[in-house]
């Protein structure tokens, strides 16, 4: 979601009370307004984002500068965790397109061989969907031994899914089904 | 204006360390430890504690203690980082003006105008304060805590919460006004001792004068590896109540000792426009 | 989760078992911290002593693998205290909504008849056929009377109803026989019965957190049926403050568990088509359950709507009547044969796989005996594997000790988008869907995984079509129209919930779908996530919602129909009264419910017994399942050892759980050479397989390498201090860490024998900025009787210096 600047210092305010166990305890006396000396060098953040590692299912604003992130922190609007973050969610900035381990290119390993090679995602992906055709088509069993129709291939396997979205797992889940793969599997096991 | 303080509960504190890597998100502090691609192996010394100290770019640590006592274990995680301390050595010590009281009670610095003589350092009774110096500049540099309150990253100054504060599921920190934060802790404290920790006590309410960062602490502050008493050393006394009135001039032999450095940063900063609350000071 | 994150605030009492909520779901941990400034109990049972059992009012250590004998023992105390004190216990919940009063088939005969085992085994005592490991059923099933409809006593006396034989089976679970199994100090066993059996009383709720600690073994299924038979009991289930709550591990691993990226369902928990569904309707009628109890929902009868409007979400106008709406498309396993994880890597293992896709997910470091899998991934013709960061998958072909030009399979290793790069919604451990938005730009020519299925799912229709092949019209048949450009998330956010063809719109909810093709529907779990009002998941209200529990109910959107607490009928008394009038969940007023989206909106069972339901709406009898006959090794959950174990089991004769398979026989270690239990976990700092986190600097500083924690009687014995490498060792391979000696560990003593535990975190191996040796190469390739998921958790390894 996108908030303006104003809703959302408003919003953030409400998150701030912390939880006070004795006696009331007002959050805007707590933040008394300090003269502005400087401006901020980074914003705080104005697009909200979902934690990418347990499913606690917390709440991030990300800042971003020209696509480029300069902040994130807790989202004090979400109610799982207030504003809060562990040492993995507060240091979420370096999932960033700045660390420089991410991966930036497509890269192939041919058999054998000892090297990764660069390669364009045109010739990757058509590559790959011919991978997938000439595995499954030269290992499908249409009847099983006892002639029961099955339509399946043993031949190709997928992995994966819980650090993907459910749009992307639902469409993972149509295709492999489409394909007539059997052994399908995540993390939920592991 | 009213003093601010952050209240620190152990006893809610799951050492989860998003504190401690908020503040280095917030404050730009990058990774203390070395890696294998840098030319030096990271290492566990056989603790979940990490880094091993206080740095110029880890202005907090959580630090983890294992006791035991009548059969029972416990592990107890104890929040490393500035006091901000009323009677603060590192202030009175501080030969440049860098380190001063900011008017929420903190102990602020103008890292522009420090000339990383480290006297701070010693200075702290709680050996907070680190320096470095640029191998190639030759500048050094003390860096600590600043409560949130370094220009351009001043969080205070915009009405947020200290980055280590926002960040802290269990709100095991906290920060407010001073004394509604002590009604507080004295509250949790009473809360203890009604469940049987007789050694209870709140931590900072008078040492040096009051901290800015008090704790509840269910057993005495050793356990928990803080100073029972703590004093800024006679040596820091004399340096602000004596040296210093006496004038640079007698001061003389200690300024040799600054360098260049010094005088050059003094001079740039007396240049620029000072923060208006520091013209208050 | 039964539950939510919020909900556990309101708890009365929290039991954190095969859990670590402090290290592994940290900033949840506030609502725990909540609950416990409001007087709530916190009880940590765990092996080690955690982060979470530093917060506990109580902890307990107990051996890795021996948590039904801990809870048998705590569902003992229970039945024991019933009979004393039956007024501390909801009675009327025992009776009215569990099958505890239910009669069993007079045959049955339990393991206290049986040294260990149920009636109706293949096999003998410690069968290592593995054709003869498992049991006829038929002695285990309900007694029917002339309708069909389960015979119950409402007194609980009958011999051969469910609380007298659960009463006769947990007896012989003693405080003495538990700690002699577990390890457990009796007095502290004894103190954890009394204070969470206090949740037990009406207006009391108690929650039990697990996670993989619980599932990670040979009897995971059945560690927690013994937490639901104890939370039923006791009242917990529906309730404010109660449930039982698994809190998963990935940010999605709900969601794509609910959409059913595994081998044995598809979207929404559907079975999946067997060899034997020679037609769709063949298929749905093994699929849909029956009930022939007027009072019972028998959800599951709504089954071919479900199934059908999914064929046509998926086939579109080439799902028709007539050609069982594309029954035929998709594929059928075969009845019998397992392929899940470790299948998987065994067929791949024997050359049976050829192609891997690998997304997100890192089986070299995560994958039990993951020096085995690599070896498997190395028989491969191909993978593709599509990731934000190299990963030790990607990488296996130049793992330490083997040679690149040895490995002949190609890798196509394809850079992923991360969370804030790419819009789409995750469900959290709360079933709880929200939406994400793009924050920031990626790196490079890094892609988001949705736009690389799209691309290949577009490429294959083209080569299908212009090639044929094998039931090409799988394929070529298949409705994919998610734009031109860039596939639009939302079209397909919208195919998941469905619509309605007569009109065109998107459905209000899954009671609106049909089975005659008129509707349609990707997942009807999601069926109402996004309707012509929008995108649920992106809703960002914060009203706190009815009686003030937190249920926010227009904050993002939950499944099933926005439902926060699941089976919230059994909160209620037969009046719809609830239990907790502080804490109502739902509530029977002036003719209506009140409160959370009610598990179905009958009357109460006492208002109108012509039109009410049973609570437990999902099972076809409509009564929780204290007794579960449909379980591998049991209906009840019996005391076994670990595959590989220090000491004998001394419940019964029969050593392990008789219904697991076993893969790999030569691979069990044996106490005389491998002495000690050894578990792997996770830490607050890392995640999984390692494969984000050991790329960011700022958790690296905190966790920099892998290490063993021990006790510090087992590091003297070893001559071992603290901060030294050791090398720990099972048949499957051998690591070398840092030792963590620590007064966390204690050796257990098991009926005078003593017995040292050792841990490890899984999160490194040889690929990134923090590189180390995975706990995995320890672990064994053996997995749940009932759902196959791997032992991790309790297996034996030597320890020495290095």
């Amino acid at each position: 979601m996108e908030l303006s600047r104003r809703e959302f210092l408003k919003a953030s305010g409400m998150g701030m009370g912390g939880v006070f166990l004795f006696g009331m305890f007002d959050p805007e006396l707590a933040q008394a307004q300090v003269p502005r000396l400087l401006p901020l060098k980074k914003k705080i953040g104005e697009k909200s984002t979902i934690c990418p590692y347990d499913a606690s299912g917390c709440g991030f604003l990300v800042a971003a500068v020209n696509g480029k992130v300069v902040n994130i922190e807790g989202d004090p609007d979400h109610p799982i965790n207030r504003g809060g973050a562990c040492a993995k969610g507060a240091s979420m900035r370096q999932l960033s397109a700045d660390n420089p381990w991410r991966l930036s290119k497509v890269l192939y390993r041919a058999p054998g061989g000892n090297q990764w090679q660069e390669k364009s995602w045109e010739w990757a992906l058509n590559e790959i969907a011919r991978r997938i055709k000439d595995t499954r088509d030269a290992n499908f069993t249409e009847r099983n031994d006892t002639g029961q129709l099955v339509n399946r291939t043993e031949a190709i396997a997928n992995l994966g899914g819980s650090a993907l979205d459910n749009e992307e797992c639902y469409l993972l889940a149509k295709l492999t089904r489409a394909l007539g793969v059997v052994y399908l599997e995540h993390h939920a096991r592991i | 204006m009213a003093e601010k303080a952050i209240l620190y509960d152990p006893t809610r504190c799951t050492a989860c360390r998003g504190c401690q890597a908020g503040c280095k998100q917030w404050n730009e502090n990058d990774e203390f430890i070395p890696t294998v691609e840098n030319g030096v192996d990271a290492t566990n010394w056989g603790s979940y504690e990490n880094p091993p100290d206080l740095a110029p770019n880890t202005w907090l640590k959580m630090e983890f203690r294992e006791v035991e006592a009548g059969g029972r274990v416990r592990w107890l995680f104890t929040r490393r980082a500035c006091m901000h301390c009323t009677d603060a050595g590192c202030v009175k010590v501080c030969p440049s003006g860098a380190l001063y009281h900011h008017e929420l009670g903190f102990v602020a610095y103008d890292k522009d105008i420090c000339t990383g003589c480290g006297y701070c350092v010693d200075a702290c009774p709680f050996n907070v304060p680190r320096t470095d110096r640029n191998l190639l500049t030759g500048v050094a540099k003390m860096d600590k805590c600043t409560l949130c309150t370094t220009p351009g990253l001043d969080r205070i100054a915009e009405g947020w919460l200290p980055a280590c504060v926002k960040t802290c599921p269990p709100k095991a920190l906290m920060y407010g006004n001073r004394d509604e934060l002590l009604a507080e802790g004295k509250a949790r404290v009473a809360a203890l001792q009604a469940k049987g920790w007789v050694n209870a006590n709140l931590y900072g309410e008078n040492e040096l004068d009051g901290l800015h960062v008090m704790y509840v602490l269910d057993d005495q502050p050793a356990v928990y590896g803080l100073p029972v008493a703590p004093q800024v050393s006679p040596t820091v006394v004399a340096w602000q109540d004596v040296i210093q009135p006496l004038g640079w001039a007698l001061g003389g032999l200690t300024l040799i000792g600054l360098g260049l450095n010094y005088i050059v940063a003094r001079e740039a900063k007396m240049a620029k426009e000072l923060p208006p609350q520091k013209e208050e000071k | 989760m039964t539950n939510h994150w919020n909900d556990i605030a309101n708890s009365d009492c929290m039991l954190a078992i095969g859990s670590n909520p402090a290290e592994n779901h940290p900033a949840a941990f506030g609502h725990i911290t909540e609950a416990k400034e409001k007087g709530a109990k916190l009880i940590s049972v765990d092996p080690r002593f955690t982060r979470t059992s530093a917060k506990a009012d109580i902890y307990c250590p107990l051996r890795s693998g021996t948590d039904i004998a801990f809870i048998g023992g705590m569902i003992k105390y229970v039945l024991d205290d019933i009979e004393r004190n039956p007024g501390n216990y909801n009675l009327t919940y025992i009776k009215e909504y569990t099958n505890a009063p239910y009669l069993i088939n007079t045959s049955y005969k339990g393991p206290a008849e049986l040294e260990g085992l149920f009636s109706g085994y293949v096999g003998s005592h410690n069968e290592t056929d593995g054709g003869k490991r498992k049991y006829d059923t038929a002695s285990w099933q309900f007694q029917l009377d002339q309708n069909g409809i389960p015979k119950r006593d409402m007194s609980l006396k009958s011999k051969n109803c469910v609380f007298q034989l659960m009463k006769q089976h947990f007896a012989r679970y003693t405080p003495e026989k538990v700690s002699q199994i577990t390890g457990a100090p009796v007095d502290t066993f004894r103190e954890i019965c009394r204070t969470f059996a206090a949740t037990g009383q009406v207006g009391k709720a108690g929650t039990i957190m697990y996670a993989m600690g619980t599932t990670q073994h040979t009897y995971g299924a059945q560690n927690i049926r013994s937490y639901c038979i104890l939370q039923l009991l006791l009242g917990n289930i529906g309730v404010a403050g109660g449930g039982i709550n698994a809190m998963r591990g990935e940010s999605n691993v709900q969601g794509s568990t609910d959409h059913c990226l595994l081998f044995h369902i598809l979207p929404g928990y559907l079975k999946v088509p067997v060899n034997t569904d020679s037609s769709l309707d063949t298929y749905l009628k093994r699929a849909t359950p029956t009930s022939n109890d007027p009072k019972s929902a028998n959800w599951w009868q709504h089954t071919p709507k479900y199934v059908v409007s999914l064929l046509k979400a998926w086939y579109g106008n080439s799902a028709t009547r007539s050609n069982q709406f594309g029954f035929h498309y998709l594929p059928k396993i075969e009845v019998g044969k397992n392929y899940s994880h470790i299948a998987l890597f065994e067929a791949m293992d024997a050359g049976v796989i050829k192609g891997l896709m690998v997304w997100g997910q890192n089986p070299a470091v995560g994958g039990p005996n993951a020096e085995l899998e690599c070896r498997a991934m190395g028989k491969l013709d191909w993978m593709v594997a599509a990731d934000m960061w190299h990963t030790e998958t990607a990488n296996f072909w130049r793992r330490p000790g083997v040679k690149a030009a040895d490995i002949k399979t190609e890798v196509f290793l394809l850079p992923a988008l991360c969370s804030f790069e790419k819009e789409g919604s995750v469900t959290n451990s709360g079933r709880l869907s929200q939406w994400r938005y793009k924050c920031a730009d990626g790196p490079g020519n890094a892609m988001d995984d949705l736009w690389m299925m799209d691309w290949l799912a577009r490429k294959l229709k083209a080569l299908y079509a212009s090639e044929g092949g094998p039931n090409a019209e799988a394929i070529t048949n298949l409705d994919w129209n998610y734009g031109a450009g860039h596939p639009d998330v939302h079209a397909v956010a919208k195919e998941i919930n469905g619509y309605d063809l007569t009109t065109g719109e998107l459905l209000p909810s899954f009671g609106k779908l049909k089975d005659d093709g008129t509707t349609t529907s990707g997942n009807w779990l999601y069926c109402a996530s996004y309707t012509e009002e929008g995108n649920m998941a992106a809703r960002r209200d914060l009203t706190p919602g009815p009686f003030n529990i937190g249920l926010f109910p227009k904050f993002a959107w939950c499944w099933p129909v926005n439902r926060r607490i699941i089976y919230n009928r059994a909160s209620v008394d037969l009046n719809g009264i609830p239990w907790d009038k502080e804490q109502p969940v739902i509530w029977w007023q002036d003719g209506k419910w009140v409160g959370d989206v009610p598990d179905g909106g009958w009357p109460p069972m006492a208002v109108d017994p012509e039109n009410t339901k049973y609570p437990f709406i999902m099972k076809p009898e409509g009564h929780a399942r204290v007794f579960g006959p449909g379980m591998a090794e049991g209906p009840l959950p019996e005391h076994y050892e670990p595959w590989e174990s220090p000491i004998q089991n001394p419940m019964s004769k029969q050593h392990n759980n008789p219904a697991f398979k076993i893969w790999r026989p030569e691979e069990q270690g044996t106490p005389d050479k491998y002495p000690y239990v050894c578990t792997t976990y996770r830490l607050c700092e890392h995640w999984q397989g390692g494969q984000m986190t050991r790329n960011m600097p700022w958790v690296i500083e905190m966790m920099p390498e892998p290490f063993v924690e021990m006790s510090e009687e087992l590091a003297a014995e070893k001559g071992i201090a603290n901060g030294e490498k050791v090398i720990v060792e099972s048949t499957r391979g051998k690591v070398t860490v840092k030792a963590i000696v620590t007064k966390r560990f204690k050796p257990f003593q098991l009926n005078g024998t003593r017995v040292h535990q050792v841990g490890l975190p899984w999160h490194w191996g040889f690929v990134g900025l923090s590189t180390g040796d995975s706990a995995n190469s320890l672990t064994p390739h053996v997995g749940d009787a009932n759902t196959m998921i791997p032992e991790y958790k309790a297996f034996l390894v030597n320890i020495r210096k290095a």
